[in-house]
């Protein structure tokens, strides 16, 4: 059959929209796990234990199973509890919460790392525990962890196109619409790849020049 | 929870268990040898071979794993392979695994200290002699644990295979709950697989790693 | 007579890294049997000179001849590698972090080169192992791996492993600095015996006593030269230089 790559001019606002819409949802998503990510860390360390026990089986199934199956439970599941989300929410809800998880590993290692001495120094001050927590311990952590947690939004940038199998209109769905119409999967799904590194090429920029800035402010 | 529609059903997540196994171990040994392969000639003193190992470890870690997939399955027979769904998921997930091993094993073997390679040296080892007999050993030795947190990634992505209709557990759970409407109950049932298998490597894992710590 | 002055010859010895000029122009000749000692302050490229003797941090510049053989040739990759190759089967060298295989027993450690490059067999291989750690004093934990020894036992196997490729020049890079002083001693007696034995020597030191007990001369370099060299008793107690009196007041002040 060959390969015509003469086809993809055809197609390529739908493809690139599909571009942006992937942006969309890992950026919506990344909030999410970001923030989760703090949430589930603070939770994990210094919730009463009858909170803690849960939730730390919770993360743990979360890390023992396959994210698109994660997907499959959380949007089937909520249609089965009545709450009926479009998938676009479901997608964004899946991956962030996922990643909060494992983000909320890191966050905890990060703050069990930050120097005893600087919370007791904080209450010292007069601080409470939780403003403590608030404004010195996990400031200094979460500014330790920016850059294993900017990988874990490259890997939720590429994880991202597992919403394309439940139905979310992204880059991925995309070229396999554009498939669907020209039957040429090798030059869509090539072109696709090409525009998921791009994006993550710009990632990663970003990334370095987050860590630059961190560091400068030591 | 529907624990009589679980008890009927169970036998075909089993089934679906094994194949998720055969996925894992298949891709996991062509991982290795990728990796093998890309460390190598990440190593390499040809400039030429270093570039082609820092581009494999580059597009393949850059992009998605499920387009990779595609490519291979979907988009293969345009340029004369034609792989049956379960083939294109060991070869496309084991190249793409080996990506990332590539870094594991390079990783390792860099972290091997200098005074290794010059005490070897200086005996008059050729590079390879002194590679074989002091430095692989170490390294091997270390890359252990961190070549396990790849299996554990890899186990977890041969859901991906689902996407190409491989029955295996992640498939089977969206198969039946597309039928029974359960997603809670069917998202147990593989989960626990899944946990089980995940918890059983790192076990073994855990065990190989005991065993070659150097004395 | 001028064969053996020339047993191992420096010629104008250049090393530079980008513009910063490691070694300059330095030449030195050291006869067979002789034991020559270097010390100088850090940064003076005492390390660097003693690492291009066997090629191991090449030159820039000059070249470094053992017993009538260049060893660093300019040669084609290939030829170059099986040449230096067998050149460093003739120099032994100890590091200051002793550099032993943490994977093999001392015994292992100290056959693995004569077994790979020699061909020996399984028995004359341990006939050597045990001939050359009786030799250090370490017969007794010959089956220890190096995390099981201390710091001075492990330098001694080094210097087995260093000796049991039957080499014609031994380097020492410092082979005591990083020792806890009560075992600088177990590791001086073996160099002594070896120096009694003729063994042609060259050691990058701090400790200036030995350096004065053991050594036939002694170079003192700083910023890529020597500045002065010698016999111990004139570089240590009544030096030309005003450098070398400098260092040698300056490491006294610090010894005390």
């Amino acid at each position: 059959m060959g390969l015509d790559f003469t086809v993809i001019p055809g197609y390529l606002d739908i493809v690139l929209l599909g571009g942006l819409w992937t942006v969309g949802i890992t950026v919506a998503a990344a909030l999410l796990s970001f923030f989760g990510g703090i949430v589930f860390a603070v939770i994990a360390l210094y919730a009463p234990w009858i909170i803690r026990q849960p939730f730390r089986l919770i993360e743990w199934v979360f890390m023992g199973t396959p994210l698109l199956l994660q997907l499959f439970l959380i949007y089937f599941g909520l249609v089965q509890i009545g709450i009926d989300l479009p998938a676009f929410v479901a997608g964004v809800i899946g991956l962030g919460l996922h990643f909060a998880v494992y983000n909320s590993e890191l966050i905890q290692t990060a703050i069990l790392s930050v120097d005893k001495g600087q919370m007791e120094a904080a209450r010292t001050v007069g601080l409470s525990r939780v403003q403590a927590l608030r404004k010195v311990v996990v400031p200094q952590a979460v500014r330790a962890v920016i850059p294993p947690i900017g990988n874990n939004m490259i890997a939720l940038l590429k994880d991202s196109a597992l919403v394309s199998v439940i139905g979310v209109s992204e880059l991925t769905l995309s070229a396999q619409r554009a498939i669907g119409a020209t039957y040429r999967p090798f030059e869509f799904y090539l072109l696709a790849a090409a525009l998921y590194y791009v994006i993550n090429l710009c990632m990663e920029a970003v990334q370095r020049r987050i860590e630059r800035r961190i560091a400068i402010s030591r | 929870m529907d624990v009589d529609l679980m008890l009927r059903v169970y036998p075909f997540f089993l089934e679906a268990a094994w194949v998720t196994i055969q996925l894992s171990v298949l891709t996991a040994l062509l991982g290795l040898a990728c990796g093998s392969l890309g460390a190598a000639a990440r190593l390499s003193r040809f400039a030429l071979a270093r570039f082609l190992g820092a581009a494999y470890v580059s597009v393949f870690r850059g992009t998605p794993a499920l387009i990779q997939l595609f490519i291979l399955y979907f988009g293969g027979p345009q340029v004369g392979i034609q792989l049956d769904a379960f083939e294109a998921g060991v070869i496309g997930l084991g190249v793409n695994v080996g990506a990332y091993m590539t870094e594991t094993i390079r990783g390792a073997i860099i972290s091997i200290e200098k005074g290794q390679r010059e005490a070897a040296r200086t005996l008059g080892l050729s590079r390879w002699q002194a590679m074989r007999n002091v430095i692989l050993p170490q390294a091997a030795r270390m890359m252990v644990r961190p070549l396990g947190v790849n299996l554990n990634m890899l186990i977890k992505s041969t859901a991906l295979v689902a996407a190409i209709s491989v029955i295996e557990l992640t498939y089977t759970a969206q198969r039946y709950i597309g039928s029974t409407y359960k997603p809670f109950e069917m998202f147990l049932l593989a989960g626990v697989l899944y946990m089980i298998i995940i918890y059983a490597t790192g076990r073994g894992v855990a065990w190989l790693d005991r065993k070659v710590r150097i004395v | 007579m001028e064969q053996q002055q020339d047993f191992v010859q420096i010629r104008n010895a250049q090393k530079a890294f980008g513009s910063l000029e490691v070694l300059k122009d330095i030449s030195l000749t050291v006869a067979r049997g002789q034991i020559v000692a270097i010390i100088g302050p850090s940064g003076s490229g005492k390390s660097t000179l003693l690492r291009a003797v066997n090629d191991l941090d090449p030159l820039t510049g000059g070249e470094v001849w053992l017993d009538g053989v260049q060893v660093n040739k300019s040669l084609h990759y290939r030829k170059y590698e099986k040449h230096i190759n067998e050149m460093r089967q003739h120099i032994g060298m100890v590091f200051q972090h002793f550099n032993l295989f943490p994977h093999m027993t001392a015994r292992e450690n100290v056959t693995m080169a004569p077994k790979l490059l020699k061909g020996l067999s399984a028995e004359g291989a341990d006939a050597l192992a045990e001939e050359q750690l009786d030799k250090v004093g370490m017969l007794d934990r010959i089956d220890y791996y190096p995390s099981q020894l201390s710091g001075g036992q492990k330098q001694r196997v080094a210097i087995a492993r260093a000796l049991a490729m039957k080499p014609k020049l031994m380097l020492f890079d410092e082979a005591t600095s990083a020792l806890d002083p009560e075992l600088v001693d177990e590791v001086n007696l073996v160099m002594k015996k070896l120096a009694e034995e003729h063994m042609t020597m060259i050691i990058v030191t701090h400790e200036m006593d030995f350096a004065a007990a053991v050594c036939d001369r002694v170079l003192f370099m700083d910023q890529g030269v020597v500045v002065e060299e010698g016999p111990p008793e004139v570089i240590f107690r009544n030096p030309e230089k005003e450098r070398t009196r400098a260092f040698l007041r300056k490491h006294l002040e610090n010894a005390r």
